[in-house]
């Protein structure tokens, strides 16, 4: 039972990980169709008179050894999607599979399994920590949960906090509010890999940090994710942080997941009129590349009854009949078959009149800048 | 070392008598266990028109300088001294009436959170009208056309139907945007912004982004903005003051300070800020942390980070050192640190 503690390090870049049950390639996470409405409740008997689509429908996997980057606007359900996968919020709908097994099916994995082979760590680093309790208390807590003797898991935190560049000599005894945000942020890392989990959700982790900081927590992310062999999910707003940091993005909007490929294809190539707007609107430290048109006009839509169709239709700049009438379906494009893309353009079939057009280069949309670059204000930009 | 004591105006501006004048600002904040110091002697001129944008990181004493310039610290808890002169007066001596007067008329604010900023209870129109009635003592309906139009100029779609709308019932691009508006409703000289798209959604922050500085060249205003985004700076600025542990370490124009930086925290914030860099390698972030205001080091507060600090440094605090046609840096070893290594050049390569 002792051995989940063993700190497994990882030699090779992808090595066999002897608590793997699925093999190399069975994906660490599966989402299937995950669901959670948000009732809004109304009215002298409270009936249900509306409902948040937080999440809708949702389906991906996470790769051993990849690092998801997720993006999306607020609102559009990445937090929501993260405490459905840590099921810190039972989801309405959709299943989970770990490492091949099903989460909380009667042959499955237990959620108490579930929980200490996955952790969390939140964007905000004070609140996540007991302030009446020293660091290295907090580190510990989860293994004496999980039946860890008390000196053992004493000196589990003391490595894990020297790990995450703490030394304990100056640190283990200090309560949080003794600490900088970028140091209360390395405790939580520790106190997320206290029970030797496979992998990390990451919830806009390193968002509140300043950026000479959130530079050393990524540099720390990135060395741990080799030496403890991770996979991580990674929540962010800031297109620039994921795009360091990921292998594969997910773009979500309102809820739906609308694009998920490869980081390169991505941020080379993005296809859903959504991403493209939304890595058009990056700001660049470069006084000369100025923004002088939005990419986009308008603020995402509430996600109480979210719009009918394409989700993005209300805001896109090429929204026809059809998105207003018909959702369209994740598909992968015929050029990248690991490039999935919801958008009817993407779709011969559609009958979309542009539908078709971007698999064939020189036909993408030119309203959006191409890549954003130091070259994007001489471009036009598009006006909703 | 060159030391000039004050900065010296950009010569190109010297003939238009300047919108602000800084000299010799400091701040403390005084509590039951002493007093701390948040701003140290800052001093900055702004031409009107012109666009400062003060980058700093938590703590670095950028907000606190924004809010000194306007008295909007609490009294008793907090010190302020040096010169502020606002079109010649001194508005750290100006008696209250008079500050009333100058607030949300001549110079006005916006900070970061609109939920907060504007009052929950009044619609939007009544919060517009309300500073127009006051400084200009319009009648209530010139005032709410005064309010319709301001709520045009910031381009608030429906905006007849949106003068009647509760702060809560609009979105946060919008809430942004009616902020923006009732800063403006007197048309002030001064535009005062603490961070003014940092809550926003990066699709809403370059709209607004955009629309202030159209704003802001319409309106000929001149425009403080504080921000810890590099890429907001790059969007918005004319000049650049870099702030560090209450100090401004590096000022100058924004593609001076953006693209070729002197200071080595100037240097250090631009190679640790995350864009486009090979994902194989770690990123050059700056060592250790900010300093403890209570507990400052003795001589450069950025010494303990700094990858050039010699004994010097850690004994005497720089002066200021010329760079550019009016720019200037704290470093004691800037001439050595010349030519400044490109943007995004690891700091510890030189």
């Amino acid at each position: 039972m002792m051995n989940f503690f063993k700190l497994t390090k990882a030699t090779v870049a992808a090595p066999a990980d002897p608590r793997d049950r699925g093999g190399p390639r069975q994906p660490m996470l599966i989402a299937r169709n995950l669901r959670k409405h948000f009732p809004i409740t109304g009215g002298l008997l409270g009936r249900t008179v509306a409902s948040v689509r937080a999440v809708d429908d949702v389906s991906f996997a996470v790769r051993k050894g990849e690092t998801l980057g997720v993006v999306g606007e607020s609102g559009c359900g990445k937090s929501t999607l993260a405490k459905l996968l840590m099921h810190l919020v039972p989801p309405d709908s959709g299943e989970l599979i770990f490492d091949g097994l099903e989460v909380g099916a009667r042959d499955g994995l237990r959620l108490r399994d579930l929980r200490r082979n996955m952790q969390m760590v939140f964007q905000d680093s004070a609140s996540s920590l007991n302030p009446r309790m020293p660091i290295e208390e907090s580190v510990a807590y989860g293994p004496r949960v999980h039946g860890m003797g008390r000196a053992q898991a004493r000196a589990h935190a003391i490595s894990l906090l020297e790990q995450v560049g703490l030394p304990a000599r100056l640190f283990a005894g200090r309560y949080p509010h003794e600490l900088s945000g970028g140091q209360k942020q390395r405790v939580n890392i520790a106190r997320a890999l206290a029970l030797d989990p496979r992998m990390l959700i990451l919830d806009e982790a390193v968002s509140a940090l300043d950026k000479s900081v959130e530079a050393q927590v990524l540099n720390l992310l990135r060395r741990l994710k080799a030496e403890f062999n991770l996979t991580y999910l990674f929540i962010s707003h800031d297109l620039h942080v994921v795009q360091y940091i990921s292998d594969r993005v997910m773009v979500m909007y309102l809820g739906e997941v609308v694009e998920i490929g490869p980081v390169e294809r991505i941020y080379a190539s993005a296809t859903h009129p959504y991403t493209r707007a939304l890595l058009a609107s990056q700001l660049h430290a470069d006084p000369r590349a100025r923004v002088t048109e939005p990419p986009i006009t308008g603020d995402p839509p509430n996600p109480v009854n979210p719009p009918g169709g394409c989700r993005f239709h209300t805001r896109c700049p090429f929204a026809e009949t059809i998105c207003s009438q018909t959702a369209p379906a994740l598909t992968p494009l015929p050029a990248a078959s690991e490039h999935v893309v919801a958008c009817h353009m993407a779709d011969p079939a559609s009958g979309h009149t542009r539908a078709g057009a971007q698999a064939r280069p020189g036909l993408v949309p030119s309203a959006f800048a191409d890549t954003p670059g130091p070259d994007r204000t001489s471009k036009e930009g598009v006006r909703a | 070392m060159t030391a000039p004591s004050k900065i010296v105006a950009d010569p190109s501006q010297a003939a238009a008598a300047p919108l602000l004048e800084v000299e010799n600002l400091h701040v403390d904040f005084i509590s039951r266990a002493g007093r701390t110091p948040a701003v140290r002697d800052v001093s900055f001129g702004l031409a009107p028109g012109e666009v400062l944008c003060i980058l700093g990181e938590s703590g670095s004493g950028k907000s606190v300088t924004l809010r000194a310039l306007m008295r909007l610290l609490p009294q008793g808890r907090s010190e302020i001294r040096g010169q502020v002169r606002f079109q010649g007066e001194d508005v750290l001596k100006m008696p209250r009436r008079a500050l009333n007067m100058l607030r949300g008329a001549r110079i006005s604010m916006i900070f970061q959170e609109p939920m907060t900023a504007l009052d929950p209870v009044f619609t939007i129109g009544d919060q517009i009208a309300e500073t127009v009635i006051r400084h200009t003592g319009a009648s209530r309906e010139k005032a709410m056309a005064r309010a319709l139009e301001l709520l045009e100029l910031v381009r608030i779609p429906s905006a007849e139907r949106r003068l009647k709308a509760y702060p809560h019932e609009l979105s946060g691009g919008l809430r942004q945007r009616a902020m923006i508006a009732v800063s403006l409703s007197c048309y002030p000289q001064l535009l005062l912004a603490d961070e003014p798209t940092t809550a926003l959604d990066a699709t809403v922050q370059i709209q607004i982004l955009i629309l202030l500085k159209q704003l802001q060249q319409d309106l000929g205003m001149g425009t403080i903005f504080v921000t810890h985004d590099l890429g907001v700076a790059a969007q918005i600025a004319d000049k650049i003051a870099v702030m560090y542990a209450g100090r401004v370490v590096e000022y100058g124009s924004a593609e001076e300070v953006l693209l070729n930086p002197s200071h080595p925290y100037a240097r250090g914030m631009l190679a640790s800020t995350v864009s486009g860099q090979p994902r194989d390698r770690d990123i050059a972030a700056i060592p250790g942390s900010p300093p403890d205001m209570r507990n400052l080091p003795a001589g450069c507060a950025f010494a303990p980070r700094c990858a050039f600090a010699t004994d010097l440094c850690h004994r005497s605090e720089p002066g200021l050192t010329q760079r550019g046609a009016f720019g200037h840096v704290s470093c004691h070893h800037v001439h050595r640190l010349d030519p400044p290594a490109p943007a995004g050049a690891s700091v510890t390569t030189l």
